[in-house]
């Protein structure tokens, strides 16, 4: 028996490979909830009743998976380059704090819609300068960048802890840990009144269509995918390694920057070193099931903010612990990796 | 002498594509049998069938009287067969008896046997004249020595049959001289070893008796005493096939002139003062033994690396250290010397690999946006004009062959009239017919004016095809000599690095 690449990987087989994977991550999640003793398709059933019930339950799953869009795409167009930036947590919350104290009170007076968008601008350099220092020491001295943007998540994160404890605490948070909050006037508009959706889901999705003409349509795209896979030729053919790398760092820690501003922006007012559970990380989730396809990343970041949501309202009405959410999101990476296995290879004998 | 090996009747079969078909082939004790064909005969299928690899779909193989289980290697190794990939299959960061040793012990136990381990490859290696020294890393060993390190390996595991898969591909002319010395000693103490190759020269060099494989099937089977290169050469190809030959011609103006260049790679100075006129209409050889500056002169010349001191100048424009992009942009060709590493991005699809060097032209991209109509028709057009068998322009470049891969980079480079090309090793690992539609392409260019360095350690291609030629030693080149009055004797001296210094010829 051995295994060997397909020629040509058959679309029909490409599109079911992330529900596939999704399929089986649920099936081996399942034996956790019965362990905890309930029924898992009623506990399934409960979860999608929390995440898509209700006019207010599907507007709070879209919230959830604004964030998500970006984290998603800000791995897959590192991932497509072969620049594995594991950092979009620590982006995400340096892009957040970067908002809240640009938004407090520097900038003040200007028009909601000029404010609003020099702080996207804000969030974005934030996410984009942190990571570039670990692709510059890659370029420059070939550290490992799976290593350095890891690392930098913790550093941030302390850094984060540090400045809301001290210079940009927020005087009125009744001695809780917590951000100077964002000048009202530059909230992100509700996308629908009396919920917490707000416009930042427009922005999500027009990321993604950017993002897709980036990476599919430029000639930045085709440079930074063949630098990717071939840096050797993609020199010969005189492709700038040191601009594509960067290009890449800047774009895709942007996008993680951005999920953080956002955040804060339309959400959160105020950062905490607990808003953001983990939406750097499951970012690679997200793309992963994907297949760091653009379009693909909105489906996923949908399907990975139904679970988490889902699984709160799942808690309440079961009794199952809502950290089966991380578990399903975890086990979905793994199967996914290995859906992709066997979609890009075969089994002969 | 007694029959160590049976192949019968073996069939095996990829998809619609049949690569054995009904082989049988023999092995006696003590024997060198050469399987020779083209690329894509079905020599290396028939190996792995043999090593345990891959499966036949019919036939039989015996080793020593006794059939061998089909598709189980560890089953191959223990009747006594050893084979060594064309493509090592060593760790590098292990030493060298570590990497013999490995996966020859038991998985549980609580010591190695280092001792006896290195006692026994000692020994062996002083039996067979394959010297190495165990301690050393296999990462910083040469091509040659890690080859001798796979040959030990299956030394070490008791082969009695010996099977290598293109062996020569890798190496320089002296180190195969050795190699080949080596098998004969081999052979002396009971060893049967069978080589695969497309090279006439080395087959008819080395073996006993030379199986030829066309299509599948075998086609002939010859004692060494009685055929020829030329027959072994119809055998292969199936008709004979000719290398084209170059017309005389006028040489027109200099187009491409170096003068006391000097290029530091990995901050070693590994070109040293060289000096060429290469003129429109002229293909100049530069020959040589691999290693002697051969690698910083192609990346020179492919805008790779910038040169320290002296000029490059294309037509009196100074071109050294423009980057490929800009050298591309005066009218430079390249070719270059690794197809696979350098040539191609092979997850993409061929028409992004037809582009790649000019997609930043109006002519691939405007505003930033690849124009992919245009690139997919410029692919197509090259598929269809450069004969790239079996391409589409949406299919991953790495599933064509090497031959058809080299036949796109070459469409790639001479779609433009270039003014001057630059062809580092363009024929290597190529079969015949493949060499053939190279020459042909580059003799075309060379009558259309282009004015091409050709650098090749392949010296019967390079005699063949160059106006004139100069050696390179040591990251020197000696003075040109015209092919006309290029001897072999003579040659031999310049790639030794006997030559007249400047001042007496051109």
């Amino acid at each position: 028996m051995r295994i060997e690449r397909r020629a040509r990987v058959p679309w029909s087989l490409a599109v079911s490979a992330p529900f596939a994977a999704i399929a089986a991550a649920l099936a081996l999640s399942a034996v956790l909830i019965l362990a905890a003793g309930v029924n898992p398709l009623l506990a399934y059933v409960e979860m999608l009743r929390g995440a898509l019930g209700s006019r207010l339950a599907v507007t709070e799953m879209l919230t959830r998976a604004v964030p998500l869009v970006l984290t998603g795409l800000a791995v897959a167009v590192a991932f497509r380059a072969r620049l594995w930036n594991i950092g979009g947590e620590g982006q995400f919350y340096l892009g957040a704090l970067a908002v809240a104290w640009v938004g407090h009170d520097l900038i003040s007076g200007l028009p909601p819609a000029a404010g609003i968008a020099v702080l996207t601008f804000v969030g974005m350099m934030a996410g984009a300068l942190l990571l570039s220092g670990p692709a510059y020491l890659r370029l420059r001295f070939g550290v490992d960048e799976v290593v350095t943007t890891l690392l930098m998540n913790f550093v941030v994160i302390l850094f984060v802890g540090l400045m809301i404890e001290g210079p940009l605490r927020d005087p009125l948070a009744f001695g809780w840990p917590q951000s100077v909050p964002v000048d009202g006037a530059y909230h992100l508009p509700d996308l629908i009144p009396n919920t917490r959706l707000h416009i930042g889901l427009l922005i999500a999705l027009a990321a993604a269509g950017i993002v897709w003409l980036i990476v599919a349509r430029t000639v930045f795209g085709t440079e930074a995918r063949a630098a990717g896979f071939n840096a050797r030729a993609a020199e010969f053919a005189g492709v700038s390694l040191p601009r594509t790398i960067i290009g890449v760092a800047l774009l895709s820690g942007g996008l993680a920057g951005l999920a953080g501003g956002i955040e804060v922006m339309g959400v959160t007012r105020g950062v905490t070193t607990t808003m953001s559970p983990g939406f750097g990380y499951a970012g690679i989730v997200v793309a992963m099931l994907a297949a760091l396809h653009p379009a693909g990343v909105v489906a996923a970041a949908v399907f990975v903010a139904t679970i988490f949501v889902g699984a709160d309202a799942m808690s309440r009405a079961t009794g199952v612990p809502s950290f089966i959410a991380d578990v399903i999101v975890a086990l979905a990476l793994l199967t996914m990796l290995v859906a992709l296995l066997f979609s890009t290879y075969r089994i002969r004998r | 002498m007694s029959t160590v090996l049976r192949l019968e009747r073996i069939t095996k079969s990829f998809g619609s594509v049949t690569a054995n078909d009904h082989v049988t082939l023999e092995l006696k004790e003590g024997e060198i049998l050469a399987l020779l064909g083209e690329n894509g005969a079905g020599k290396t299928t028939l190996m792995n069938i043999l090593f345990g690899h891959y499966a036949a779909d019919e036939g039989t193989v015996k080793v020593f009287g006794k059939s061998l289980p089909s598709g189980r290697p560890r089953a191959a190794i223990r009747a006594g067969v050893g084979m060594v990939h064309q493509h090592f299959t060593l760790a590098g960061n292990l030493s060298v008896l570590d990497n013999v040793m490995l996966g020859s012990e038991p998985l549980f136990r609580v010591r190695s046997r280092r001792a006896e381990g290195r006692a026994r490859l000692l020994a062996l290696s002083e039996r067979f004249g394959l010297s190495v020294d165990p301690d050393a890393r296999v990462s910083g060993l040469s091509v040659g020595e890690r080859q001798r390190v796979e040959i030990l390996k299956a030394l070490y595991r008791d082969a009695r049959i010996l099977i290598l898969d293109e062996p020569t591909a890798v190496l320089a002319r002296p180190e195969a001289l050795r190699l080949f010395d080596t098998l004969q000693s081999m052979t002396r103490q009971g060893l049967s070893i069978i080589f695969i190759s497309h090279k006439l020269n080395e087959v008819m060099a080395a073996a006993n008796r030379i199986a030829v494989l066309r299509g599948g099937r075998k086609v002939a089977e010859r004692t060494n005493a009685e055929t020829s290169p030329e027959e072994l050469a119809e055998l292969m190809v199936g008709s004979r096939v000719t290398r084209p030959k170059r017309e005389a011609h006028a040489i027109g103006a200099p187009r491409l002139v170096a003068e006391d260049v000097t290029v530091h790679l990995d901050s070693k100075p590994s070109l040293k003062g060289v000096s060429f006129t290469a003129h429109a209409g002229e293909i100049l050889g530069i020959i040589g033994v691999s290693g002697n500056g051969q690698v910083a002169l192609g990346s020179l010349l492919s805008g790779v690396a910038a040169p320290e001191t002296g000029r490059l100048t294309l037509e009196g424009r100074e071109i050294g250290g423009l980057g490929p992009r800009a050298l591309v942009a005066e009218g430079v060709g390249r070719i270059p010397e690794d197809r696979h590493a350098e040539g191609i991005v092979g997850e993409l699809p061929v028409w992004e690999n037809g582009v790649l060097e000019r997609l930043a032209t109006p002519r691939f991209s405007s505003h930033g946006f690849v124009r992919r109509g245009a690139a997919r028709s410029h692919a197509a057009g090259l598929i269809k004009r450069f004969d790239v068998r079996g391409a589409t322009p949406e299919m991953r470049i790495r599933l064509l062959s090497g031959g058809n891969i080299q036949k796109l980079i070459l469409g790639r480079v001479l779609a433009v009239a270039p003014k001057v090309i630059i062809a580092n090793q363009p024929t290597r690992g190529l079969d015949e017919g493949a060499i053939a539609a190279v020459h042909a392409e580059l003799l075309r260019a060379r009558e259309a004016g282009a004015a091409t360095i050709l650098i090749s350690e392949d010296l019967e291609e390079a005699v063949g095809l160059s106006d004139r030629l100069q050696a390179i030693v040591g990251g020197r080149l000696s003075q040109p000599v015209a092919a006309g009055e290029a001897d072999s004797r003579r040659l031999g001296l310049m790639m030794a690095g006997v030559w007249e210094e400047p001042g007496n010829a051109d």
